[in-house]
């Protein structure tokens, strides 16, 4: 299981963020479990600007190992923002800067000389839409191996597509189609098939960017069931909208609001009990 | 005359417009209106216009041949006599007596009173022209506005109205395409008739000139459109190699590594490569690019022509980069933003991104740049005239100089000729194996586009 340190246990370094001015609220900190024993991600004074916006304020947060962590909030809170900052997909936006710490196993990601090919080899992404390459489903799973020189011999290709399928379930219904475009799949099918080729470059960290939001119940109730398992293996960071989402598939869950960390949370005491005026409007629904 | 009488039809929709605006607007006080009163207006000026307007265009058209057949039934029954080319001269000395137009005269002792016939016909039907017309128009105004009521469904005729004027539009397009065609298919017939058809699609010789010498015999051997065609297609490909790299790197560059600045002055610079006119091209390639190709063969020990092949078809290939460059940006650009994100995510860099992610999903967009690039390739005249020559040489040397069917056409309609002449005549055949040509292609690109449409959706 995870560990989770208690807020007192690390008060050298005991970050209460402050927040500068913000409309509604002064002064919030963010209070509850933001770091944990041994994290795999730490993200230490995280800022993010789009040209003049600020979109991040100094956010401090850690994923821990096996651990999914749920990042909720109102729309245009940060919690995406936040997520790309992690395997540098911010780099491709025009005019964004990240500031602060960002470090993987100890190591900055930001830093001049940290490669982002192998850093994205190493955290994996899924998107809000599914978006399978218009390719076979084959090649769809081969990308990241191909183009990161992990497979040798075309049977050892086979061999990554297949257990990659297998760990995101989609082998039963597509072993028989393998070369069969992608784009032919069912939106829950193609969701999953980009969850196994994330998968199958072996990441240590998945990023997933409310991956259900596209899909019906029970391609959702998939997808949850799959996250629950990948926890075996991977880290997992998952934005979600959905509060029952982020109830029943995360340990951990990060309240954020406009640009702020509110409140982070062990997800069943954060559901039942927040802390923070803010959280508690938020999950009861009274805005957001 | 006519052009004041389409001058009155119109004042007369105009008011009818009004007209019925204004009375459907009275309407409207109080009163829930079925069409809004600018459509009332419309379908009075739709009434006005449209049924006296056709009525005067057929009265144009109608006009010469009904009046023409009154006078000739009123001449003597020499006339009559007359063989058929003499008849036809007769007529036109009528005419031109009527017109005014003294020229010789063959003294036709009916010509002078056929003459004033005509006259006074052409000035009655014109005079019965205006009274018809303006009856018609006038009286649709009275009739149609007399119509405007609360609940009459004028909104309805004015989308018919629409609905027939786009329907004529399209039929428009397509009859001409049609017409194109036929026109091309019956001329090409009667050239071969003259030159049999496996003669003219495998013969290696291409010489029409010879057949205009009467003494020999009519086409011997040539009319082979082989060197031709050999000449276009070498001339395609040569211009393709130049701008299909060229152009799609460009285009690459523009849609994806450009920053918006360099972007917004390069393309449009880029593009005005498509507004020069072809002519200015011919002189380039002749004056400048010819002679440094030929200086540039000789010093390497290469026997180059003073126009060649491949002088020709490097302009064309620089005349042809602005279609493909613009064309494959677009698709590349319209590749969606999550396919992209999708790869880098995996780790991919930018250049792998492009090659494995974007351009299989740009593919179909880029192979009809391509298609089109060819086409517009395979339609050039003005260089190859004035770069590549007009001897018809069976060659794959781009070295040589060779010639293309826009051209051979050019020479075929240039000077006199008649029309029963089989150089003439070849323009058609030639213009006819180049539109199936151009057919195959499409039909070809079309295939490739649909096997991988929907790839990402």
């Amino acid at each position: 299981m995870i560990e989770i340190s208690p807020p007192s246990k690390k008060s050298e370094k005991n970050f209460t963020t402050r927040l500068e001015s913000v409309d509604e609220f002064d002064r919030v900190e963010t209070v509850g479990e933001m770091f944990v024993d041994r994290p795999k991600v730490s993200c230490l004074g995280v800022s993010v600007h789009y040209g003049d916006k600020q979109a991040l304020f100094n956010i401090n947060l850690d994923l821990g190992r096996n651990e999914v962590l749920a990042l909720i909030g109102p729309s245009g809170c940060g919690k995406t923002t936040f997520l790309r900052c992690i395997n540098r997909m911010n780099d491709t936006i025009e005019g964004c800067r990240v500031d602060g710490e960002i470090k993987i196993e100890g190591a900055e990601i930001n830093h001049s000389d940290a490669d982002v090919v192998s850093l994205r080899s190493k955290v994996g992404m899924v998107f809000q839409k599914p978006n399978p390459f218009p390719k076979s489903i084959f090649d769809n799973i081969a990308y990241g191996p191909r183009i990161h020189g992990l497979s040798g011999p075309k049977n050892e290709l086979d061999d990554i597509v297949e257990a990659a399928l297998k760990r995101a379930g989609l082998w039963e219904e597509v072993s028989d189609r393998l070369h069969t475009p992608a784009t032919g799949l069912s939106g829950g099918q193609q969701q999953r098939l980009c969850i196994a080729r994330a998968i199958a470059v072996n990441p240590e960290v998945i990023l997933m960017d409310e991956p259900c939001s596209a899909l019906d119940p029970i391609a959702t109730a998939r997808i949850e069931e799959l996250i629950d398992d990948l926890r075996e293996k991977f880290t997992i960071a998952i934005v979600t909208h959905s509060m029952h989402q982020a109830a029943r598939v995360s340990q951990r869950t990060a309240y954020f609001h406009m640009g702020h960390l509110v409140e982070v949370g062990v997800t069943d005491q954060m559901f039942t009990n927040p802390r923070q005026r803010l959280t508690e409007d938020y999950i009861t629904g009274r805005f957001g | 005359m006519t052009i004041y009488l389409l001058a009155a039809i119109l004042l007369v929709s105009l008011s009818g417009f009004y007209i019925g605006k204004n009375r459907a607007s009275a309407l409207v006080v109080g009163a829930r209106i079925q069409s809004l009163p600018q459509y009332h207006g419309l379908r009075i000026a739709l009434w006005c216009g449209l049924p006296a307007l056709f009525l005067l265009g057929l009265w144009v058209v109608l006009e010469p041949f009904v009046i023409q057949s009154l006078v000739r039934n009123s001449l003597p029954p020499e006339f009559f006599n007359l063989s058929g080319d003499e008849a036809i001269l007769a007529m036109m000395e009528i005419s031109n007596l009527a017109q005014g137009i003294v020229g010789t005269q063959s003294g036709l002792p009916y010509a002078e009173q056929a003459a004033s016939l005509l006259i006074s016909m052409n000035q009655l039907s014109d005079y019965a022209m205006i009274v018809v017309v303006s009856v018609v128009s006038l009286s649709a105004l009275v009739v149609a506005q007399s119509k405007v009521t609360a609940d009459f469904p004028a909104l309805e005729s004015v989308e018919k109205a629409f609905n027939v004027f786009i329907f004529l539009s399209s039929a428009v397009a397509v009859l001409t395409t049609v017409a194109i065609v036929l026109s091309l298919l019956f001329e090409s017939f009667k050239f071969f008739e003259q030159v049999p058809l496996h003669e003219f699609l495998f013969g290696l010789k291409w010489n029409p000139q010879i057949a205009i010498r009467a003494d020999q015999g009519a086409s011997t051997g040539a009319f082979g459109a082989v060197p031709v065609f050999s000449g276009t297609l070498l001339i395609a490909f040569v211009a393709i190699l130049v701008a299909g790299p060229i152009g799609l790197a460009s285009a690459v560059y523009f849609a994806e590594y450009a920053n918006p600045r360099v972007r917004d002055v390069a393309k449009p610079t880029l593009e005005l490569l498509a507004g020069i006119p072809t002519v200015v091209y011919g002189f380039f390639a002749a004056l400048t690019v010819a002679p440094l190709v030929r200086e540039l063969g000789l010093s390497l020990g290469l026997a180059v022509e003073a126009r060649s092949a491949l002088a020709a078809g490097i302009v064309m290939g620089i005349m042809i980069i602005p279609f493909i460059s613009s064309l494959a940006d677009d698709v590349i650009t319209a590749v969606p933003q999550s396919l992209r994100e999708g790869s880098y995510a995996m780790g991919a860099t930018q250049s792998e991104t492009i090659k494995y992610v974007i351009f299989p999903a740009a593919l179909p967009g880029i192979v009809g740049a391509f298609l089109l690039a060819i086409s517009r390739a395979i339609g050039e005249t003005m260089i190859v005239a004035m770069a590549a020559g007009l001897n018809a040489n069976l060659t794959a040397n781009p070295l040589e100089n060779v010639t293309t069917v826009t051209v051979q056409i050019v020479v075929a309609l240039i000077g006199d000729q008649e029309f029963d002449d089989p150089k003439t005549l070849s323009a058609f055949a030639l213009g006819l194996i180049l539109f199936f040509m151009t057919l195959i292609l499409n039909v070809f690109a079309l295939m490739i586009v649909k096997r991988y449409r929907e790839q990402y959706e």
